[in-house]
């Protein structure tokens, strides 16, 4: 009894000192076994998401409002521009008809493979956590709704990131400006292979590209397929700047005005998919 | 004078104020706001509750505290496992250990007390992000989430100075 209550003065001298230790330890544990670290999460995320979603609710209603009043003062410039726009595009658009049916009857003379279908889940983003040294969000869709760590999440016109947590109702999208996002990407017409890095700033830099290989402002830059993860050619944003040591890309995405995203399912094999489905089976 | 069940149940509903308002402002903060840049310097609302009530009310907020709120916005927010944890504790440990120095008797000075927390955890978080990265990461975006925490300071000191008055005055 004696030696108990000692244990319990010595714990509680020590509290400080043992919960910094604990600390500290639990940031290399997450290091060192990140899959163990992301269940718990994802479960302690789960039970998070009912308030989570209902306080995201009046800040976007609020955020719609306010986009309403900034669209009416705009909206006389803005439909001229759309008018352009349309006109052109409607160009476009038979150039495109032209080459589908095109493509069609040449991929029926040499009898293509097509690419597995894509499937789409639709999810609303309860939380973006921000702060200084992260770049991610909660959407509400998890695995009861066919989420998979690995797959590509996509808004409006391009990509945004990928799944990197999946718990019963909802996932974890790390976006492409987060430091730790690496992903496989070409640039559109020239067809150089590079990789994406996320620096945790507004535009994500290019790595491993040849010093000689063409790279000018306005590039576009797509996810080139490579190891498996993504499909060929998704679009996820323009060449911004170009300096000796250093390109940028600039996302086709706003990515701090998401509200909806959509996760793609593109039903290929391998990649982390595979990775997270190893995993699952080994526990 | 003996003390009835209810007033017991009263007592311990008061003196979890503390720990309700911070963890209310870990899921406030995550709330998207969908203002332009405004992820990136996101304020460290918990910083400020945890500072306001060591201070004041150091009983209620003890290490262990400290660090399961910081666990808990590391789970949720998807940092390193630990580390709002060990900024939090380390909050709470240097607020406590000076207590005097910290416990002001005009607003402006408990204001600038949470300027030295506020860059002390920026760079702690910095430092740590660094190590868990093995790479320098930039410096910026914690001092201009620093700033604007420093800014919004007296807003929620407001609502401290409100919710301890209103539940923990008598005690």
């Amino acid at each position: 009894m004696s030696r108990l209550t000692a244990l319990k003065t010595l714990v509680q001298r020590f509290s400080f000192l043992l919960l910094l230790l604990a600390s500290i330890a639990l940031m290399m544990f997450g290091k060192i076994d990140p899959v163990l670290i992301e269940g718990i999460r994802a479960h302690v995320t789960d039970a998070f998401v009912p308030i989570l979603d209902a306080i995201s609710r009046p800040a976007a209603t609020v955020a719609g409002v306010v986009e309403t009043v900034v669209d009416i003062s705009e909206v006389h410039r803005e439909n001229k521009d759309l008018r352009l726009e349309n006109a052109s595009l409607l160009q476009w658009k038979q150039v495109a008809l032209r080459l589908e049916a095109e493509n069609n009857s040449l991929r029926g003379l040499l009898h293509y493979k097509p690419e597995p279908g894509a499937t789409f889940i639709s999810a609303r983003v309860i939380a973006a956590p921000g702060g200084p040294f992260l770049r991610d969000v909660l959407v509400t869709a998890g695995r009861r709704d066919g989420v998979r760590r690995g797959q590509a999440a996509v808004a409006g016109a391009g990509m945004i990131g990928r799944v990197v947590e999946v718990g019963e109702w909802t996932a974890r999208v790390l976006l492409i400006t987060d430091i730790n996002t690496r992903v496989p990407v070409m640039l559109d017409n020239t067809r150089q292979r590079a990789v994406l890095a996320g620096d945790n700033s507004d535009q994500p830099r290019l790595l491993y590209l040849p010093p000689e290989a063409p790279v000018a402002v306005g590039d576009r830059v797509v996810t080139s397929g490579d190891g498996g993860l993504f499909p060929v050619g998704l679009p996820i944003g323009v060449v911004s700047a170009v300096g000796d040591h250093l390109v940028k890309v600039q996302p086709m995405v706003d990515l701090g005005k998401l509200e909806h995203v959509e996760l793609v399912d593109f039903g290929l094999p391998g990649g982390l998919v595979g990775e997270a489905d190893h995993f699952s089976g080994v526990r | 004078m003996t003390v009835s069940v209810w007033q017991r149940l009263d007592q311990a509903g008061r003196s979890l104020a503390p720990v309700a308002v911070t963890v209310m402002l870990v899921l406030l903060g995550m709330v998207p706001l969908y203002l332009p840049c405004y992820e990136d310097v996101a304020p460290a609302l918990a910083l400020m509750s945890v500072y306001y009530w060591a201070i004041h009310r150091p009983d209620l907020i003890r290490p262990s505290v400290a660090f399961v709120i910081g666990l808990l916005q590391d789970t949720l927010t998807g940092a390193p496992l630990g580390m709002t944890a060990l900024v939090l504790l380390l909050c709470q440990w240097v607020v406590v250990s000076q207590r005097g120095f910290f416990l002001a008797n005009s607003f402006v000075l408990l204001w600038v007390g949470f300027g030295f927390i506020m860059f002390g955890a920026a760079l702690v978080q910095w430092l740590a992000f660094s190590v868990l990265e093995l790479t320098v990461v930039p410096l910026e975006a914690a001092l201009f989430q620093a700033l604007l925490t420093l800014a919004l300071f007296p807003v929620f000191a407001w609502l401290f100075i409100r919710v301890h008055r209103a539940f923990l005055k008598e005690l």
